[in-house]
């Protein structure tokens, strides 16, 4: 047992739902107690879906404990098939049916009988892998049963295309900015000439699958979902992959340099004067490289900083920090513990040290003995910054409503080096300011901005009252308490009892 | 508007259970704010913890007085000693916090795995000299709210039986049970000093060390319609007497509320039917938005009932009171209280259904259109976007809504997608979805 307060990865049934309901036409069935379809809050709040999220328990209740759960689930799957008609509904087994033990496959495979759309068992163990192993697996299970599939049906072409192409791999639901980046990377490849083949799992259709063979390579942005898919396209189909984040401009370039090495490998005719095009973005239509020139940037030089959050999100920024801007990178790490070689290798000559670790608790004590100028973390580490008066910018997930943006917020490509610019500048200036505000004592308006105009009132409160006054949260406290004078003044009453307080509250509504 | 045959009895249905609600664990995010010594330690997964993380937001980042005891493989396979880990995790707690108790919530996993917490309870209890008390809430047996009806149920146990005050001992009194934010509870308290009455506790009292006293002499009475436990365990393990009455929700809920206990306690109220039409009359802004309106509880925490009968008060149609679990018999009073209000108006009456099927109900909401959806949050936006109004129903558990002094509380919730709507209708973005 470990006592826990927050997580950084969520289990694993999360990532097999993300997956499944990025697709479009594809439903997932949990088997679940009650209560545990808090996804589709997720989705429906975070992401503002307008869709109902397709997502639905089979309850698993005390009958079920009795019974078994098998009459029940593939009622609930032959159901789903014929109101929906979904193309897929994928089994998602959740730490209850871990424990459980119940024969699953078994139940896909009577289900798969009845139904028109295609049954499948997600193959994730609650107790071995997290939300972005889970995520991963899925997410080759599904191309991998696809692919199979036409494969037997004869309806496999392998054919690539005429002209470059790619699929992108890994762009999903509730992912950190994933829809903004996913518009940056087709701007990318269509500057490049290349064409987008497929982008999987977000909006993909399972239908369409079979037509990943067809490009010419696999672009995989985030480390955490996507590799496994790759992998197996490059054994069955020998399709190359890329797996370099196009994040901050250096490796932005890296990624292409390898993009444009796949695609020669195909077609050593090509020629796209790829040189002057990275030089071009980099140094005039990114802002960035301009950016860490100017004396702006100057007066970072040296700073620390401390960088926490996934895989991808934390390598990136650690090289972006270090290297394109001259900030000390105290200490970076990662919750990803599956993941912690690899972490190690990139960010090595990048940091002083590194953590991995995914409990919060650690983080913060390290954040509090190196007191950096700036964090760059996940929702927590904010919250952690938050406590130490340090200021934090969000660069991974987890991650809360503000994080997902109306406005075109990528991180990844020439547009998020900008965002990523700008991110880390106001993290620091809002720091220098704070700093700054501490030395001359504050704003000298203080005084002017309260509202309050009972300073002196010659109202008497009663102990009890002015406690009630205390509990009332700060923000309308001043309110509550002006309105209940003004009662008391209307009705001549002198004391202010509880009495008076509700009283007040019924009268104005207040 | 279809379907609108007028019913004189109220009809009961039941469905297949498939519908959203929070796990019942989540009663510890109010509860360790109320109870403030107490600390709730909530056996379970990943799963768990993960919701309640998300449902409670910032709530995470104030030090709270919860934590998850995470179950991982060695716990599951019994390869490592339940007793010992949670002796080492009360320890930590212990060393730490230092709670007037540690309240354990039972998950599902817990259940399954058949970990015996409350005969491990007591002994663990005598070890580290700190009370510990066991409720089951999980998603298996229960919805929501009635997560609290569980842990309450098992605080009854820990309530001394007589009072220092031995004088007191022939004289009944009056304990309210259900957990209300502190200044809703003096709020209900300073109602029934107006009639005379004097409410000698509440449970849960705002700390573990002051449980209020019950016994045989003492008239209990629930301020909450998801209590039907606490109200068992009260009758039958403390032989206390229960008050049957509708919930003081709504001035007219808050009336019938004191008159029942003033009538038990034989006292003749004053100026109660005064005090319930000025609330009223404070009312009429936001009862004029909702009057002739229709309404739509898809069901999720057990107060429908209640808010439904409040409304039809304030005027609107109910087409549809869903619900998670009702206890015919702890809401009689209510059930009653609701059948009357729609007779008084000549409205039909709702269709209650049980553990309702929320594919079904969506199709329901298309065909009747209310104009408002009472929901859970995976359905509000989905529906916004089809052009139903919703209220999140989960506002209702969190807002303060008992008492005459709340009633506007309610009403301002209810209507607040009207307001918002009012100021948007004429822009032509209603249905924001392609059909």
């Amino acid at each position: 047992m470990k006592l826990a307060y927050w997580m950084y990865a969520g289990p694993a049934h999360i990532g097999t739902l993300r997956v499944a309901s990025s697709f479009k036409n594809v439903h997932a069935i949990m088997h679940a107690p009650l209560g545990d379809d808090y996804f589709n809050v997720m989705r429906s709040m975070l992401e503002r879906e307008r869709d109902f999220t397709p997502v639905t328990a089979s309850i698993v209740d005390r009958h079920v404990l009795a019974r078994g759960s098998q009459e029940r689930v593939v009622e609930n799957i032959t159901r789903k098939d014929k109101e929906e008609n979904p193309d897929l509904i994928i089994l998602t087994p959740t730490c209850t049916s871990s424990i459980l033990q119940e024969d699953l496959q078994n139940f896909v495979n009577r289900a798969s009988l009845d139904s028109k759309s295609d049954v499948i068992l997600a193959d994730v163990n609650h107790y071995r892998v997290n939300e972005l192993q889970a995520s991963d697996r899925t997410l080759e299970q599904i191309v991998r049963f696809y692919l199979e599939k036409a494969k037997l049906k004869n309806e496999l072409n392998i054919q690539k295309t005429d002209k470059p192409s790619a699929n992108i791999i890994g762009i999903f639901t509730l992912g950190f900015h994933n829809q903004h980046d996913c518009r940056e990377l087709k701007r990318l490849l269509t500057d490049l000439g290349i064409t987008i083949n497929e982008i999987l799992p977000e909006g993909g259709s399972v239908t369409n699958i079979k037509k990943l063979p067809n490009a010419w390579f696999n672009l995989i942005p985030y480390r955490e979902v996507g590799l496994m898919t790759a992998k197996y396209l490059q054994t069955e189909f020998d399709m190359p992959y890329v797996a370099v984040t196009p994040m901050g401009l250096l490796e932005t370039e890296n990624c292409i340099r390898e993009i444009i090495t796949v695609i020669k490998n195909y077609e050593p005719s090509y020629d796209f004067d790829f040189e002057s095009y990275i030089d071009t973005q980099t140094r005039f239509i990114s802002q960035a490289a301009w950016f860490s020139r100017s004396i702006d940037c100057q007066n970072l030089t040296g700073k620390k900083a401390v960088v926490f959050g996934d895989a991808t999100h934390a390598v990136s920024m650690t090289k972006i920090l270090s290297r394109e801007m001259g900030i000390r990178v105290s200490c970076s790490g990662t919750y990803c513990k599956h993941d912690a070689d690899w972490f190690r290798e990139q960010v090595d000559g990048f940091c002083d040290e590194v953590l991995i670790t995914d409990d919060h608790t650690q983080v913060a004590d390290m954040i509090a003995r190196i007191e950096p100028a700036a964090i760059f973390g996940t929702q927590m580490e904010r919250h952690i910054g938050k406590r130490l008066d340090i200021p934090c910018g969000v660069i991974s997930a987890p991650v809360h409503i503000q994080n997902f943006p109306l406005g075109f917020r990528p991180f990844l490509g020439y547009e998020g080096t900008n965002q990523i610019s700008d991110l880390v500048y106001n993290s620091f200036t809002l720091g220098m300011e704070d700093h700054l505000l501490e030395i001359f004592g504050g704003h000298d308006t203080k005084e002017v901005i309260t509202k309050s105009l009972s300073t002196d009132s010659d109202f008497e409160w009663s102990p009890e009252a002015l406690s009630e006054l205390q509990r009332i949260p700060g923000f309308v406290r001043g309110k509550i308490k002006r309105n209940t004078e003004k009662f008391a003044r209307e009705q001549n009453i002198k004391t202010i009892t509880l009495e008076v307080m509700f009283a007040a509250k019924e009268a104005v509504g207040a | 508007m279809k379907n609108s045959k007028i019913t004189n009895t109220l009809t009961f249905d039941c469905e297949t259970g498939n519908y959203h609600t929070f796990c019942p664990i989540s009663c510890v995010a109010w509860l360790y704010q109320k109870i403030e010594d107490s600390f709730f330690l909530v056996i379970g997964t990943k799963t768990c913890g993960y919701f309640l993380q998300n449902a409670l937001g910032v709530m995470i980042f104030a030090e709270p007085r919860y934590a998850m005891a995470e179950l991982e493989e060695p716990d599951i396979s019994a390869q490592l000693n339940d007793y010992k880990e949670l002796k080492r995790l009360c320890l930590q707690i212990k060393h730490d916090r230092n709670p007037s108790v540690i309240v354990w919530i039972g998950t599902c996993t817990t259940e399954i795995i058949k970990m015996d917490l409350e005969g491990m309870a007591p002994k663990l209890e005598a070890e580290i000299q700190t009370p510990i008390v066991v409720a089951r809430a999980n998603g298996l047996d229960y919805a929501f709210t009635q997560g609290e009806d569980t842990v309450l149920s098992a605080m009854v146990q820990r309530c001394p039986t007589s009072s220092i005050n031995e004088k007191q001992e022939q004289k009944s009194s009056l304990v309210l049970f259900g957990s209300l934010p502190t200044n809703v509870a003096t709020q209900l308290n300073l109602e029934l000093e107006r009639c005379g009455i004097q409410v000698s506790g509440w449970l849960p009292s705002q700390r573990y060390v002051d449980l209020p006293v019950l016994n045989e002499t003492v008239y209990v009475c629930g301020v909450n319609p998801f209590l039907s436990r606490t109200a068992t365990t009260l009758m039958r393990r403390r032989k206390c007497k229960l008050i049957s009455a509708p919930f003081p929700i709504g001035p007219d809920g808050t009336r019938a509320w004191l008159e029942k206990i003033c009538d038990v306690f034989g006292v003749k109220p004053i100026g109660l039917v005064e005090r319930e039409n000025q609330i009223w009359e404070s009312l009429q802004d936001y009862i004029a938005l909702v009057r002739g309106k229709s309404v739509f509880f898809m069901g999720d925490n057990l107060l429908e009932i209640s808010l439904a009968r409040f409304l039809v008060r304030c005027g609107m149609i109910v087409y549809e009171i869903g619900i998670p679990y009702l206890d015919k018999r702890f809401q009689a009073a209510e059930l009653d209280f609701l059948e009357k209000t729609c007779h008084q108006l000549n409205v039909s009456m709702p269709r209650i259904v049980e553990k309702p099927d929320n594919y079904n109900q969506v199709q329901r909401i298309r065909e009747l259109q209310p104009d408002l959806a009472i929901t859970g949050m995976a359905h509000a936006n989905p529906l916004e976007a089809r052009g139903i109004n919703t209220k999140w129903s989960v506002e209702f558990t969190f807002a303060q809504i008992h008492g005459f002094t709340n009633a506007r509380d309610i009403l301002e919730l209810v209507t607040r997608p009207l307001r918002r709507n009012q100021a948007l209708q004429n822009l032509g973005w209603n249905q924001l979805v392609k059909s």
